[in-house]
This record gives structure tokens, sequence and C-alpha cells, in this order.
């Protein structure tokens, strides 16, 4: 695109900012879709779980207008800074939380070739900027001037620092079986049918995928792990204080993530952007084929890692209205005593695996790195799929 | 030197380097709050990992073959590393400072004064 | 017009921000501030080491310096700053002292940035400024196993031996960090603060509060 831009706009630059305001534009468009729609999905499922219908009335029969709605009411509300706060940083918290979870679409795949950067170390990248969203917790939580913020805060602090560790380490069992921290390939390596889905790879992984599970969940702060609100005991937590739309950029920094670690989960354990059956390969929906019949090949991979994304938040939001809410200690000793030894322990045991029996269960091609001589790291690209 | 149109060199990345270790220096010197002495030594450390990164890439000066490599990636990594301990260390000394006398300004540790 | 260098124009930026947000945090006298600057600073040191072709220890800069080292340091910061103990000033004296020892040494670091001639421009335009993959990663994971890949080609067997890899270091730094770990946990474990120890109790926590007899 930037080739065909630059042929005909004059100077290059604005080209080059065209090019990058159509990316920026596509995934700001995906993230705000898609918080406007899991905050509607979220009151029809948290209706549904409560034996309510949830909202119905606002534009019509499922009440799918609910979300346009609330965002103008939002945007009508008074925003308020309440005179101890630390003004500044207090009106700048929710932006740091939105950005850096925006940021993590940059480096997600979102099918075989759409992706906005390409990084070779883009895992690494993805849970370095999802850890940053803490500090627009923190921030708003310091700067709000009150003691219910300031403990929603410290405890966000305690608790995400905590499960980066095991989250770490449940990331690194599938980099270490694909053998790249490029995302791009770790999809490919497990197209195919879905026993070649990395969950399926060997006992240890797929237990892995579990903790990964309560893990993402916790950091992101959800329930039954969100201490940093914790509306029971500290009012409202760090959004205490937050009105309008600056609360709102807070919500959708948190559905925004919830669906980064949903999708991230998908191309790390599920297949990505592959389906259960390879109806790509069958149909030859390939940009070997035809250009066009490999854009249709995306799309369909793209409404697959969708699917899969979106199923993780709707499991998200049932844990969410299923079980009560843990306490911080009980959260820390978690993580601490039962996350970290349960993932270094698959970590071993995956490592064993794979040691002892190559390819694991589905019979995946050596993808560990080559060395050849004279050669840098040559790492097994884009296999073919359908085996 | 025009920045925008030209390419930048191996000294513009030890500007940067140098300008980090400078402040880090100057905050560790003026601050009395403990943390933020130990902003001061992050700033002093991300100075001397700029430098390295810089070494170690060769697009970035005219003698090619002399650059770092990874050696200096590496060297970095350890520095990060190190860094991270370090603060936690520094961050509990400055707390058990802390639970005791009921300041973080450095200027009251004096008992040891002769 | 002169085709704009991409390379250049982010570093400027980059150097830029990382720079102005260092001198902020020096200047700065209210620690919650400082922290939010040196956050800033130090991702915008990240994003040079990308721009350097670092993409790894770039990554490793935004995860364990910026999101786990400032946590760290703002979790102290909230722990310990309260009310009047947000700001602690420094005299002017120790301003001038500072400025002048800064700028001695900012003097002395300058003037040895530009003292190669070699150093002050690429002979070509710089890879990374093309827009080619980087992969450091899987490199410096061998790196730190003990083989290295990128030397490979490497003739001298005197110099081979001598880059054997990092795994001797790798090892240290681990069995480092788990000391440093330990250490911390036993030096910040909770104890009773100074002003609700009871006096005449004896043992440990008999310090005397702040203002005694100094």
């Amino acid at each position: 695109m930037t080739e065909f831009l630059t042929h005909y706009i004059e100077p290059d630059w604005i080209a080059h900012f065209l090019v990058a305001a159509v990316h920026c534009g596509l995934i700001l468009g995906l993230v705000v879709m898609a918080a406007a729609a899991f905050t509607w999905a979220e009151r029809k499922v948290a209706g549904r779980i409560q034996d309510r219908l949830g909202p119905t009335r606002v534009g019509g029969r499922f009440g799918w207008l609910q979300s346009p709605a609330d965002g103008l009411k939002l945007l009508a509300k008074e925003d308020l800074v309440p005179a101890e706060a630390d003004g500044p940083l207090f009106r700048l918290a929710p932006y740091v939380s939105f950005c850096t979870s925006f940021a993590v679409f940059v480096a997600l795949p979102l099918s075989n070739d759409w992706v906005a950067q390409r990084l070779d170390a883009s895992v690494f990248f993805l849970l370095a900027v999802a850890g940053l969203e803490v500090f627009g917790v923190i921030l708003g939580g310091y700067a709000s001037g009150s003691k219910w913020s300031l403990f929603g805060a410290m405890r966000e602090a305690a608790q995400v620092v905590s499960y980066e560790v095991p989250l770490g380490l449940c990331v690194v069992i599938p980099v270490m079986v694909a053998g790249t921290m490029n995302l791009v390939t770790i999809g490919n390596m497990q197209s195919g049918w879905f026993v070649n889905w990395m969950i399926f790879h060997d006992p240890f992984m797929f237990i892995t995928f579990w903790v990964y599970c309560a893990c993402a969940m916790a950091s992101v702060n959800r329930a039954p792990f969100d201490l940093a609100e914790a509306e029971s005991e500290l009012v409202a937590g760090f959004l205490t204080e937050y009105s309008g739309f600056r609360w709102s950029i807070f919500f959708m920094a948190e559905y925004a993530s919830m669906l980064a670690v949903c999708l991230l989960a998908s191309i790390l354990f599920l297949g990505g952007w592959n389906g259960p059956v390879p109806i790509t390969s069958w149909l030859g929906l390939t940009h070997d084929v035809h250009p066009v019949a490999g854009f249709v090949g995306d799309l369909l991979g793209f409404a697959n890692i969708l699917a899969k994304g979106v199923l993780g938040v709707i499991v998200m939001m049932w844990a969410r209205w299923t079980l009560p809410r843990l306490r911080i200690d009980q959260v820390l000793t978690m993580c601490l005593k039962y996350c970290i030894p349960l993932a270094a322990a698959m970590f071993l045991g995956a490592m064993g695996w794979t040691y002892v029996i190559r390819g694991g269960l589905s019979d995946m091609d050596e993808p560990t790195p080559v060395v050849q001589s004279g050669q840098s790291v040559s790492l097994a690209n884009h296999q073919e799929g359908g085996r | 030197m025009n920045l925008l149109f030209e390419p930048v060199g191996l000294a513009h990345y030890l500007v940067v380097g140098a300008i980090l270790f400078v402040t880090g220096v100057v905050c560790m010197a003026t601050k009395r709050n403990a943390v933020g002495i130990l902003m001061g030594i992050e700033l002093v450390l991300n100075g001397a990992n700029m430098n390295f990164i810089a070494f170690a890439t060769p697009g970035l000066r005219a003698d090619e073959g002399l650059s770092l490599g990874l050696d200096g990636h590496m060297v970095a990594l350890f520095v990060i590393v190190l860094a991270a301990a370090e603060a936690a260390v520094g961050l509990a000394i400055v707390l058990s400072f802390y639970y005791n006398h009921l300041t973080v300004d450095v200027d009251e540790a004096e008992e040891l004064k002769g | 017009m002169e085709a704009i260098n991409w390379h250049s124009c982010f570093f400027l930026l980059f150097a830029i921000l990382s720079c102005g947000f260092a001198v902020a945090v020096a200047v700065s006298d209210n620690i919650v501030r400082m922290a939010v600057y040196l956050i800033a600073s130090l991702a915008a040191v990240s994003g040079l080491f990308f721009l350097a072709g670092a993409d790894f220890v770039g990554a490793m800069q935004l995860m364990i310096y910026v999101g786990g080292t400032l946590v760290l340091l703002a979790f102290g910061v909230m722990l310990t700053a309260r009310g009047p103990l947000v700001k602690i000033a420094t005299g002017g004296g120790q301003w001038v002292l500072g400025a002048m020892l800064g700028g001695g040494l900012l003097v002395i670091l300058l003037q040895a940035a530009f003292s190669v001639e070699a150093w002050q421009r690429p002979e070509v335009t710089p890879e990374v400024a093309q827009g080619e993959d980087l992969a450091t990663a899987a490199p410096l994971g061998m790196g730190m196993m003990g083989i290295r890949v990128d030397q490979l080609d490497e003739t001298d067997t005197v110099k081979r031996g001598g880059m054997s890899g990092y795994l001797l270091p790798f090892e240290i730094v681990s069995v480092h960090l788990l000391v440093a770990l330990i250490g911390a946990a036993y030096l910040a474990r909770a104890r009773r603060p100074a002003h609700l120890v009871q006096s005449g109790d004896g043992g440990k926590g008999d310090r005397r509060p702040e203002g005694g007899d100094r």
C-alpha cells in the first residue's frame, strides 16, 4: 500500500502518514467496536446468568443500541476532578491505560498477513506493552487523592507485578515448543486439523492453557481478581473519583486488553487464524493461488481468530458473574503458591516432552531452530497447511 | 546538521546516553528523597545501556567491522536484569529505613556519623 | 525536496522525549511526578533501542524496566510518600554543586562522543531505516546458551574461543537474582512501624522514633 500511495502522492511523507493513519484507524476501529460490543454482551450475559433479560428496550429487540446510548450518557456527564487530586496526572491516567492496551494490537497478528507491525519478538513485545496498562491504574489511583483509590492502586500494583511472572512462564512454553517468538510463525505452525493446535501438543501444554487463562484473567483485572476495583470493599477502587468520559476510557481499555489476552491465547494455544478443519487449504484460498483467494482466506482466518477471542471474552464474563471475588491475600497466594510452581512444572514437563517425543502428539514438524554453518538461525517459516 | 534528512550516526546516540547519564548523576547528587536517588540510578544505568546498544549497532558508524554486535545487546540485557535486582534491594532498604525513621529523607540517616 | 530520513526523524523524536523527561526527573521536586517522568523517559529509551535494531532488548526494557522495576518504584513511592513527605526540597547550594558536576561531566562525555570521526555518521543508510525485519531474539537466546550463531564465520580460533557465549554469566545473574529476591523479601518484611512500637518491649523493634535525642 505504501508503494501504491507513494506512486500517486507527491511528497513521500504524506503517503507514509496516510498509510500509518489507515493502520491506526483500522486497529482503533476494532478496539472501539469490540469495547462497544462487549459492553452490550456483558449486560446480556450478566442478565442471562442472573435469570434476567438484560437490556431489551434501547434500539429494538435485543437492546443493541444500549452501548451507544451509554456512551452518549457518559459524554454528557460532568467531568469532575476532585479538589485533592493531582490534576494533570488525574486527567492523564485514563489515556495511559487506553494507549497501552491499544498499542498491544500493533504487534498482534489478526490473520496470516494481517499484522500492523511485524516484530520478531512480538510475543515479548505484547506482554511488555500489556504490562504497562497497570500504570494508568496506579496513576489514576494515586492522583485521585482518595484513600479508596490509593488502596485500589496499591493492590493493582502488587497483583499485576506478581501475575506477570506466571503469565510470562505460560507464554514461554508454546514459544519454546515453537522455537520462535514470532506470533505469525507460531500461528502458521498450527495450521491443518485442530489436533495441530498447541493446546493438543502435549498434556503439559493442555494444563498450561488453563493456568494461562487464570493468570490472564488476573492480569487484566477481571473478576474474580478485580481487587483494584472491589466495589464491596473499596467503593470503586481506583475508579472511585472518575466519572463520565474518563471513566468510560478506563472501561474501553479494560475490554481492549481482555480481547488482547484472549487473542494472544488463541494464537498461542488455539491455532490462531486456523480453523479446526483446514477448509482454506482445501478450497485453495492462499496467496500462492490468487491474491483475491488469499484475501478471502485471510478474511476467514480473521473471522476464526475473532470468534475464538470473543469466546474467550465471554468465558471471562461468565467467570465474573459466577465466581465470588477473592481477597487480596488469596489472590497473591494463588499466584505465588499455585500458579508459579504449576507453570514452572509445566515448563519442565513440556521441555522433557519435546526432548523425548520430538514432534508431540500431533506429529508436528520439527520446529526448533536449525543452526547451519555460516548462517544465522533459520526458523521454520510458513509451513504448508493440511497434513 | 539537519537531522531530518541526514542519517544519524553513533555520536548522536552517545549524546542521548550522555544526557541520560548526567541527569541521573545530578538526580542522585541533589535529591534527598531515597526513592528519588534510586530513580537517578535507573537513569544512569539507562544512559550506559544506550551506549552499549549504540555501539552494538553496525549500521551507525563508518567503521562497521568494529561494532560490538550481539555482545553489546547481551551486556545491555544483563544491565537491565541487574537493575531490576538493584531496584528491589534498594527499595527494600528504603522501606526498612522508612519503617524505622518514618521518613525517606536520606539526610536523616546520620546515626553512624562520628 | 529531499526525502525525509525516517530513522533520523524518529530518533529525534525519541531522543527529545527521553532527554526532556530525564531532565524533568532531575529538576522535579515532587516524587510522584518524578516517577511519571521516569516512566516516560525510559519508554522513549526503549523506542530508541527498537530504532537501533535491538528489538529484543527494547522489549526487555519495556517489560522488566518499565513494567517491573518502575511499578516497584511507584509502589515504593506510594508506600512512603504521604502528605508533606511528597516534596522534600533540595537546597540552593546543592543545586549549584549538582549543576556544576553535571555540566562538567556532560562536557567531557560530549567531547568523547564527538571525538571520533567514524562515529559521526554512517557510511551507508542504516539497515534499520529501510524497514528490514529484525531478528535478534533467537541469536541472543543461543548466545545465552553458549552458542554464538552470529560468529560462526569467524575464522580466527583464538577469537572464537574468546566469544564462547554467555552461559556462565547467565547462570551467575540468575543466582544473583535469586539472592537479591530473598534479600529484598527479608529486608522489606513487614515490621511494625517505629511509631507503633511500645517503648520498653526490648529487642529489635525498640528503635527511637523520629526526632529522638539527636
